[in-house]
């Protein structure tokens, strides 16, 4: 089977114009969404407490807030998370004596209505509480998922994401250099910034939590683009060198389509796995594969469209791309 | 153009892939109902007492799999949930409290498989579910408390010594101060204090007050009392765990002054950080009888005493000097006193304790002996939107604050001597916490917990089951997909993805990396990009048969001119996977894990085995046609 019965001849680079208008834009909107609306962080960076819990029964999200306003938490948010047997209470850091206690009093507060206290779990099953008449069985309230951050932690990790981010675009653009030319390098890593521009702008226009796998996600969608751009660099680099004839710009847009049925093939296997992982992964892994599925179609246009005509704008000549005289292997390559 | 393989090239695919397949064999055999028995401080389980436990389970009845010794503790599988919690119960009441007893799954593998370390995936805590807290320790406080000591060391150094003093005492922003009564004793005080305390440095006389001496504690000695604490507390950390009964816990440092603690199947966080997170311990005092209560309260407190209250609130006096203190308990036990029905905690002292403890209840019958319970909080100083301080070194800011409190004083009846028991507790559950904390022993320095991450037993099981399908319909579509497009081609592809996904799950489990949902989804990811390298190769070929290259130099240039697009696309793929894995914290590690070691045998999979299924199939004769 063949997607593209013959080797396309579309004039990519051609458009490059009207695809860098497409991006600027997309670019813009998404940096006055950040500034405007900014980015809606997840207790990894904010520092807080989130408490997942289902119930047997569908339950009111309003009860359930009352109680744990009762209790003594009014800045507590209280959601249903998936269905409306199961609810997600957050709450910011606050600066209580006991934050990591937070979570337990919470706990407390939603069985009280049950009168039932927690004695045990093994893995796998269901927990068990005994109720204050004496009798015991299984938790009418079920705990799924804890999770509290410290503020210094938070922070920590914010500082972290934002150097990690940066550690991975210097080392390609260290590896890049070494192996094709700075030109590429500097095109590669805007095609990537460009991604991650776009990906992040999407999570803040679409008040989407920004959360630690949300940022995982984001530094894979980096390693994917750049497979992407890479795969575009390495046939430029063996056109350049096998036509003896065409501009920069034919070169490319030769390079492009011969790439282009490997480009939309990967794309595309990858996409089917991210569409698992979005439909059936569970509500955990969502954000994350959100995040996947943003990157590759983006990362996938930015090879094709960003990439190349970055290389283009820094002044690409054939003479750079010629081999350079090496002793050894090479030098038996040369007249 | 022969497209084959010489011997040494399988040798090298064969001798990938039957490891391979081995190592992640035990996966397949799922769990056993487990117990786990452990010794408990240090002390291992014997062999003598390994054949009373297995003595106890060996009717047929009892549902014993198989039992094992090794230097960890003893593991006995049983058949189901019900014979695991009948056999734990027959263990405690054996061996009462001298191991920890736990219940745990245990790999239902063969046991030939765990001899030859062929173990399955070490699961992470979202998976398997669990409590992972991560602790910080309160550096700052354990220093503070340190030049507290100094301060009562100099006084008694200084006296010994005839250097005569107007006070010795502790800035609040670190350092100690010694007023001297007479200026030309400075160097006689310097001389004693550098002779007989090394880890005390002066600083230079000070303008204007030539009758001071500033001391304050070396960095060598800071930097050992700081490594010497997050040891301590480690250790203190274990024995409490110890005390929880759970199986398989971690207790790892992590940098300079934090701690990782991992709780795998503990579901009752409230219990665990109550019991991790204390300083408390204990201190025994005399009262102070021969001083009026109310002159000390409204004025000030006689030398030598000190006003403290009681739980109720009650003022009373003490006298300064600590007879013994928790450190001299070897053992404590709560119970319930038959007679009054109030819990109690039965105190066993070492042999130091009990000596002071004859001498001095022997002296004071009649009297009353205070038992003074203190906590110390530690808590991180917060600006009014709930943000950390930082101090001028980027540290953050804590307050620590130390709850004294006299739990009872009661009268001496009698000389006592190793063993006595304090009554005046709460509740039942604070004499079990306080028993244990005596018994763990107490930390060196406060610490707090800054993070938390529990997943109850029902959500680890969904992420297992949601996980486990994402990776089989991913793996399903990218097969389906592949035949359809490159037909026999596709079905190279397809056999070395699978062995991908062996290969995978067997590098995980060799080096027990932990598989973390994120993890999972490093999987499913890798299964869609793994493929990239074969459509590379084959699009290749592709290529050459149109530009009219026969079958086989179609095959042969396809791939060599895949080579280094491949290795460069998955070098860069992998710098960003390693920069995740320095930069990440427990599951994003996990997810970073997953997709490094995908990217190095998808490599493996996708060049040297489908050339070598090409090389077996076209291979070394006339070809017309490639079904591609």
């Amino acid at each position: 089977m063949y997607f593209l019965k013959r080797e396309p001849r579309i004039d990519f680079l051609g458009r490059r114009g009207l695809a860098g208008i497409v991006s600027a834009v997309l670019i813009v909107i998404g940096i006055v969404s950040l500034g405007v609306r900014g980015l809606a962080f997840g207790i990894d960076f904010t520092g807080g407490t989130l408490v997942e819990v289902s119930y047997e029964e569908t339950v009111e999200a309003s009860s359930v807030r009352d109680l744990i306003a009762k209790a003594g938490f009014e800045s507590a948010l209280v959601q249903y998370f998936g269905t409306s047997k199961d609810i997600l209470v957050r709450l910011p850091a606050s600066a209580v004596e006991d934050a990591a206690q937070v979570s337990s009093r919470i706990m407390v507060a939603l069985r009280s209505p049950y009168k039932e206290t927690l004695v045990t779990s093994a893995s796998g099953d269901l927990q068990q509480c005994l109720s204050y008449g004496g009798a015991s069985g299984r938790c009418a309230v079920q705990m799924r998922r804890v999770e509290f951050v410290g503020p210094q932690v938070g922070e920590e990790l914010t500082q972290k994401g934002g150097l990690a981010m940066l550690y991975a675009l210097l080392g390609i653009l260290i590896y890049v250099s070494w192996r094709f030319e700075w030109r590429f390098a500097i095109g590669a890593v805007a095609a990537l910034v460009h991604d991650v521009l776009i990906t992040v702008g999407v999570f803040s226009v679409l008040g989407l939590e920004f959360s630690l796998p949300v940022l995982a996600a984001i530094l894979a969608v980096i390693g994917y683009s750049l497979n992407d751009t890479i795969v575009v660099f390495d046939r430029v680099r063996e056109n350049f060198r096998k036509m003896r004839r065409g501009t920069p710009i034919e070169i490319m847009n030769v390079s492009v389509n011969q790439t282009l049925s490997r480009t939309l093939l990967t794309s595309l296997t990858t996409l089917l796995v991210v569409l698992t992982l979005l439909t059936i992964g569970g509500e955990v892994i969502n954000g994350f594969a959100t995040a996947l599925l943003v990157g590759v179609l983006v990362g996938t246009y930015s090879s094709i469209f960003i990439a190349n005509p970055a290389v283009l704008v820094l002044g690409i000549s054939r003479e750079a791309m010629l081999p350079v005289k090496k002793e050894g292997a090479e030098a038996d390559a040369l007249p | 153009m022969l497209n084959r393989y010489g011997w040494w090239q399988w040798l090298i695919i064969v001798g990938v892939i039957v490891p391979g397949i081995f190592f992640a064999l035990p996966n397949l055999f799922g769990d056993d109902p487990g117990i786990q028995v452990r010794g408990s401080r240090g002390t291992a389980l014997s062999s003598v007492d390994f054949d009373r436990l297995k003595a106890l389970v060996a009717e047929p009845e009892s549902g014993l799999i198989r039992a094992s010794l090794d230097e960890k503790g003893a593991s006995f599988r049983f058949s189901t949930p019900g014979a695991q919690l009948k056999a734990r119960d027959r263990f405690e009441s054996e061996l009462k409290d001298r191991y920890t007893i736990a219940l745990t799954l245990l790999p239902a593998a063969p046991a030939w498989f765990e001899s030859m370390s062929a173990r399955p995936m070490y699961l992470g805590l979202d998976l398997r579910g669990g409590v992972h807290f991560l602790m910080e320790v309160d550096m700052d406080g354990a220093i503070r408390r340190m030049e507290e000591r100094y301060v009562a060391d100099l006084r008694s150094t200084l006296r010994t010594a005839n250097v005569r003093h107007r006070g010795v005492r502790r800035k609040s922003e670190g350092g100690i101060v010694i007023t001297l009564r007479t200026v030309s004793d400075q160097d006689k005080a310097r001389e004693t204090i550098l002779r007989e305390l090394p880890d005390l440095e002066l600083t230079g006389v000070q303008e204007g007050a030539p009758d001071r001496v500033l001391a304050h504690l070396s960095q060598r000695a800071k930097d050992e009392l700081s490594e010497f604490a997050l040891e301590q507390n480690i250790t203190a950390l274990r024995n409490r765990i110890d005390e929880l009964g759970v199986a398989e816990p971690v207790v790892q440092r992590q940098g300079d002054r934090r701690i990782v603690v991992q709780l795998p199947g503990v579901q009752d966080t409230a219990r665990a950080k109550r019991i991790l997170g204390r300083t408390a311990t204990l201190e025994m005092m005399l009262v102070d009888e021969e001083h009026n209560l109310d002159s000390a309260v409204t004025g000030s407190p006689p030398p030598g005493s000190r006003i403290f209250y009681m739980r109720d609130g009650r003022p009373i006096l003490l006298k300064n000097r600590v007879m013994y203190s928790g450190d001299n308990i070897v053992d404590a036990a709560a119970s319930i006193d038959t007679q009054t029905g109030g819990p109690i905690v039965s105190i066993t002292l070492d042999a130091a304790g009990a000596r002071i403890n004859q001498r001095v209840t022997g002296k004071n019958i009649g009297k009353r002996m205070a038992v003074l319970y203190i906590e110390t909080r530690s808590k991180i100083k917060t600006d009014a939107q709930g943000r950390p301080q930082k101090g001028p070194q980027g540290r953050t800011l804590r307050t620590s604050q130390r709850i004294e409190e006299v739990i009872t004083a009661p009268v001496i009846r009698d000389q006592l001597g190793k063993r006595f028991q304090i009554e005046g507790l709460d509740s039942v559950t604070e004499g079990q916490d306080l028993a244990l904390m005596l018994r763990a022993g107490s930390l060196a320095a406060p610490v707090e917990i800054i993070e938390e991450r529990t997943v109850g037993p029902s959500l680890g099981q969904a992420n297992i089951s949601q996980g486990f399908r994402s990776v089989v319909i991913g793996f399903g579509l990218v097969l389906i997909f592949m035949f359809i497009y490159y037909r026999t081609f596709g079905l190279f592809a397809n056999v070395a993805l699978a062995l991908n996904l062996v290969l995978m799950v067997a590098v995980l489990s060799v080096f027990q990396a932990t598989l973390t949902l994120p993890g999972v989804a490093g999987i499913v990811l890798t299964v869609g990009m793994a493929v990239d390298a074969n459509v590379l190769i084959f699009e290749r070929i592709r290529e050459e048969l149109g530009n009219g290259n026969s079958p086989q130099a179609s095959i042969h240039m396809g791939y060599n001119r895949a080579m280094s697009t491949i290795v460069d696309a998955n070098i860069t793929t992998l710098i960003a996977a390693l920069v995740l894995f320095n930069f990440g914290t427990g599951p994003i590690k996990g997810f970073a894990i997953t997709l490094s070691i995908g990217i190095v045998t998808s490599m493996f999979t996708a060049i040297v085995l489908t050339r070598g299924l090409v090389n077996l199939f076209y291979g070394g004769r006339r070809v017309d046609k490639l079904a591609i």
